[in-house]
């Protein structure tokens, strides 16, 4: 399949030198090494922003603190929101997709494998460009500044008359072609799901993972373009004088505001939905049993994406749509309330009579049906409009989305990596550090991110650099601060346990967890070509069959 | 596993991957075009000051403009069976006629826009129009640009005696990228020149 | 004024964790033990119509929500420990259950069912809250937002101030809702004291409003709600709610122009002949800038920067000297004046009662 790397594994005398193996991963077309590449650069920047988050933490420890200007603090927030939506969950749920989805599927590759690297270094090119602004964002004279406009970067603060220098623009040119990426990377997704399966693999077999991954694949195939089409609108504002979002000239602010979130919301389930998919392999494997109602899981999964792109107004229930408006979509806010809420029972539900084994992954995972039950009904909360016109734009927002996305996400890709990490390294993470992990950043993520969802409702806007002492909200942020803290002890115990591993971690196997997806019918880590022969499969979970002849999975299908 | 497993015989088809892929790309192109769309509409006659579309828009100039572009999308659909029947002048003859009405294209859309920027005094900075009329027709025109160069390439490949049956697929493609260019244009057209004249 | 108004503003003292924890704090901090005034903004603790109107909403959502929450922990604690591996018995495999099309027809239309509840109890809520139009005898103002203060208009009663809204109580005999139009003046802000009202944007083209009812006298503070640049958080919000006779007597306090005091007539020309009245309004003594507040009756506030320091002299000194020691990025610029100029200026401004 792709004989450009089929060189590279053949058994060399000796390990070749240092510039001849970063030579093989800069020149690779391989998915796994595209895919490793991927979830790297994505922790790489995961840990810049954790700094990011942490010093915004220090800030709001005490009230009137002035640690950091006020200017520092805004270019923070908008970094550590941009990186953690762009360049953290979109390349590390498009790495880990890439690595398995072909895996899964019983394919030696991608469909396009040159486009795939393409869209890994295009990737890595405009998260690099973004954090370049803060050596010249104001054009290389001068001090440098990053974007300070938010992630949604809302206009008019964005126009060339409230927003000086270059770091908009910076903002803009990243994400557009950061964004170019994750399209090439979708449209290779989708191509290789619907042509490449293995003989076999009826869409209906697919394991749940490829399922979602597929439509997360088509959400940013219909999202991403609206932004990129936002942001070209909003250089040409900047560069060319254009007065698409001038409200000045008669444009609209509010226009802005449609479009980000046409893109925006949909975005939260472009990177939710991969938790979801990680979350359906691996609860099903640590109960020891096949996954609840498969079919209500894809439509679920697939209504979640449909009704997805029908929700984005509800970021906008203050900015005075009228009546008719907000209904709308408090409604279809509401709605997609309903297949969520199918997933978190049908996952119970596979739990219910197993026999649980609470492996580090299943930790995460149990944590996340939690957290993510709370996330989802905070979201009911917001999603009732009159009762967001208190919430929005409050720290109970940010308790909200955070719930979400670590809460949610984090937590899952966590699970996804001590699950995976076996299959792609050979080596099993440690179980007693995995342990420590997990319980320190449990505590740490509720006691960070539970109080803020009472400073919201005690009145406290987002996104201020400090607050006055006498509003109440003192106990709270320092609680959260000290949270931050607990967490990232957490996440150091677990660098600590990655780097371990590689020296000298347990040797994994082939399929160290007993599960039942193709991925772990080969080696760990797998060849270059994936599978000596690919292979055909009769059901959803082809080696139970191989496990359990005597009864097997497609006699109940 | 893979001792079990019996041996596979059906190689996924190279074209499917290709049709999949395309349409993928597509679809997305048509979710960027539509917001460019939007915009126009719903900036129509919001403009602060003039040149309004009513009064600089021509057309006469642009009713031949849609007329040569819609007429290449026969033109590639006939060149595409010509290459498929494996008929190679006839390809090249209507290939190259895709290309001139492309480029008629192109070149019509630069004598409307001079006028528009010399006689009318309109440009991007003017008004809301100018911003949203620039904007739309002009990343239009882009992927016009795109695709004639794209048909350039096999032109001159086809004039060195390269392009043969077996790259039908490949131009297939290539085809429907232009049918999609010149849909999106159907939906500008109906915009910019008729709902926001 | 302001500080009279702050010890009425203080919440019932229900014993919430908030509130007792932060008098704990400000009295081990010494700043104003005993009598530290709470301001916190909770969204349960409302005193004005729209207010009052969510907080009911929320009862019920946080009720229904809440009930969801205990039954799926409910059902995954037990999960958890009814089906744990113990290590016992390892070979086998628990029986394997595809689904059940009963059971998950049935957690379809339960939720399908909470939220039709939910959406009509929004509807209702959202009914009763969004008007477009004034009702009958309400008292009308302007609010424009500016980077990073509040200007306030009364246009029916022909008074304009800055960063402290003055409103006349409204009660069940006398009601009296405060009808507010929001324009802005730049970039996007949003209109939020929680204990009055949800947020409303303040976008600039795009005029909204929305109305309160305050049912209490006391000061209510809130603050612009959406990220504005630089000092966003600089742009606090106070509302004081008066008796009609105490807000009649303040109207009649504004209208008048300012106090003309030939003691402080160095600072006054000063004033005039500096870059001061680009920018400044001062009704009476010449001034008539309109890209900052108001200072026609400056010393009526109590605090200035939009409610960063308190409106005394030394803070005066300070903002005349360099605004961007006490609020950093302000738009208006340090004058670069020699103390004497500066001294002068503050006295008369100390003037503008």
């Amino acid at each position: 399949m792709s004989e450009i790397d089929s060189a590279a594994v053949l058994p060399a005398p000796g390990p070749a030198p240092l510039g001849a193996r970063l030579h093989e991963w800069v020149v690779t077309v391989d998915h796994k090494r595209l895919g490793l590449m991927y979830v790297g650069a994505g922790l790489f920047f995961f840990f810049v922003a954790g700094i990011e988050a942490a010093l915004i933490r220090w800030q709001l420890a005490v009230p009137n603190n002035h640690l950091i200007s006020p200017d520092a603090y805004n270019r923070l927030f908008t970094m550590h929101g941009t990186t953690m939506i762009f360049l953290v969950g979109m390349p590390i749920l498009l790495g880990i997709a890439n690595y398995l989805v072909p895996l899964m599927i019983g394919a030696r590759d991608l469909a396009f494998p040159r486009l795939n690297a393409f869209g890994f270094w295009v990737f890595l090119f405009g998260g690099v460009l973004l954090y370049f602004s803060y050596v010249a964002g104001e054009g290389l004279y001068g001090a440098g500044s990053a974007p300070d406009v938010g992630w949604f970067a809302y206009a008019p603060l964005t126009g060339a008359a409230f927003s000086r220098g270059n770091g908009t623009d910076y903002w803009i040119v990243a994400l557009l072609v950061s964004g170019l990426g994750s399209i090439a990377t979708a449209v290779n997704l989708v191509t290789t799901t619907l042509t490449m399966r293995c003989e076999g693999m009826t869409l209906g077999r697919m394991p749940l993972f490829v399922w979602m991954m597929l439509v997360v694949s088509f959400l940013i195939l219909v999202a991403v373009p609206p932004l990129t089409a936002a942001q070209v609108m909003l250089l040409f504002d900047r560069r060319l004088g254009a007065h698409f979002f001038d409200a000045a000239a008669g444009g609209s602010a509010v226009l802005w505001q449609h479009l980000f979130w046409f893109f925006g919301h949909p975005e939260v389930y472009i990177l939710m939905v991969p938790g979801f998919a990680w979350a359906s392999e691996i609860i099903p494997v640590f109960s020891r049993k096949v996954i609840f109602g498969y079919p209500m899981m894809v439509a679920a999964t697939v209504s979640i994406g449909f009704i997805s792109l029908g929700v984005w107004a509800h970021h906008m229930f203050a900015v005075g749509m009228g009546t008719t408006l907000n209904s709308l979509f408090a409604a279809s806010s509401m709605l997609i309330a309903v297949p969520t809420g199918i997933k978190v029972f049908n996952w119970i539900a596979t739990m219910w009579g197993g026999r649980i084994r609470f492996a580090t992954p299943m930790l995460f995972c149990t944590a996340f049906l939690l957290q993510f039950t709370v996330a989802g009904l905070t979201g009911i909360m917001l999603a009732v409009a009159p009762f967001d016109w208190q919430l929005t734009d409050s720290y109970f927002v940010v308790a909200h989305f955070h719930y979400v996305l670590i809460g949610g996400l984090l937590f899952t890709l966590f699970a996804a990596i001590y699950y995976w990490f076996p299959k792609a390294t050979g080596k099993l993470l440690d179980e007693r550090l995995g342990r420590w992990h997990f319980w320190l950043f449990v505590i740490g993520f509720n006691l960070t991110f539970a109080p803020m969802h009472v400073s919201g409702m005690l009145g406290m806007p987002r996104r201020i650099y400090t607050y006055p002492a006498d509003r109440g909200w003192e106990p709270w942020n320092m609680a959260a601060s000290i949270g931050a803290a607990v967490q990232a002890v957490a996440i150091l115990i677990w660098v600590w346990n990655v780097i371990r591993t590689f020296r000298r971690g347990k040797p994994a196997g082939n399929d160290p967890w007993n599960a039942w997806t193709l991925e772990w019918a080969t080696t760990s880590p797998p060849p270059a070509y994936n599978f000596e022969v690919l292979p055909t499969v009769r059901s959803r979970r082809p080696l139970w069959d191989l496990k359990h002849p005597e009864d097997p999975d497609w006699k109940y299908e | 596993m893979t001792e079990h497993a019996v041996a596979v015989t059906a190689v996924p088809s190279e074209s499917l991957r290709g049709r999949v892929g395309m349409l993928c790309f597509l679809c997305s192109e048509a979710s960027f075009f539509a917001v460019f769309v939007v915009a126009y509409l719903f900036y129509v006659g919001k403009s602060a000051t003039g040149p309004t579309p009513g009064a600089v828009l021509d057309l006469g100039l642009v009713g031949v403009n849609t007329a040569c572009l819609l007429a290449s999308s026969v033109t590639i659909g006939l060149a595409i069976r010509a290459v498929r029947r494996d008929r190679g002048r006839a390809f090249v003859g209507w290939w190259a006629s895709t290309a001139l009405l492309g480029v008629e294209f192109l070149a019509g859309t630069a004598v409307e826009w001079h006028r528009l920027l010399r006689t009318d005094g309109l440009t991007i900075a003017t008004n809301l129009f100018g911003t949203s009329f620039y904007s739309l027709v002009g990343f239009h025109a882009a992927h016009v640009t795109a695709g004639v160069l794209a048909i350039a390439v096999v032109l001159a490949l086809a004039a060195a005696g390269k392009v043969r049956r077996r790259d039908a697929e490949r131009l297939e493609l290539l085809s429907w990228y232009w049918h999609f260019v010149d849909g999106v244009w159907i939906v500008v057209f109906t915009s910019v020149y008729v709902v926001g004249r | 004024m302001l500080r009279d108004t702050a010890g009425r503003g203080r919440t019932s003292g229900r014993a919430r964790v908030s509130s007792a924890a932060a008098v704990l704090l400000a009295a081990v901090s010494g700043a104003a033990a005993g009598d530290a005034p709470n301001r916190t903004p909770s969204i349960f603790e409302p005193v004005s119509t729209p207010a009052t109107e969510i907080h009911h909403l929320s009862l019920l959502v946080f009720g229904i929500t809440a009930a969801i929450f205990v039954v799926v922990l409910a059902v995954l604690v037990h999960v958890i420990v009814r089906y744990r591996w113990r290590g016992d018995d390892p070979g086998r495999e628990p029986p394997q259950i595809y689904g059940s099309g009963r059971v998950e027809l049935a957690w379809t239309i339960v939720p399908i069912l909470i939220v039709i509840v939910l959406f009509l109890a929004t509807a209702r809520t959202m009914g009763t809250i969004q008007k477009n139009r004034a009702p009958e005898g309400a008292l009308r103002v302007t609010v424009v937002a500016h980077q990073w203060w509040w200007e306030f208009r009364y246009p029916d009663l022909g008074v304009v101030t800055a960063n402290e809204l003055h409103v006349p109580v409204s009660t069940k005999d006398r009601p009296r809702p405060v009808f507010l139009t929001l324009e802005s003046a730049d970039v996007i802000h949003s209109f939020w004291v929680p204990r009055l009202a949800g947020k409303t944007d303040v976008i600039p083209n795009h005029p909204n409003t929305t109305w309160i009812e305050p049912e209490k006298p006391g000061l209510y503070v809130g603050q612009c709600a959406e990220f504005c640049g630089t000092q966003h958080a600089g742009m606090l919000l106070n509302v004081v709610v008066e008796t009609p006779e105490t807000f009649s007597s303040w109207i009649e306090a504004q209208r008048r122009p300012a106090v003309v005091d030939p003691a402080v007539e160095t600072g006054r020309d000063l004033f005039r002949s500096t870059a001061c009245v680009n920018c400044h309004e001062i009704r009476g003594a010449g001034a008539s800038g309109d890209v900052g507040p108001d200072l026609t009756h400056l010393m009526s506030r109590a605090t200035i920067g939009s409610g960063v320091a308190p409106n005394d002299r030394a803070h005066l000194e300070s903002w005349v000297r360099d605004p961007a020691t006490i609020k950093p990025g302000v738009r208006m610029p340090a004058m670069q004046l020699p103390d004497r100029d500066v001294d002068a200026i503050v006295d008369y401004l100390e003037t503008l009662r």
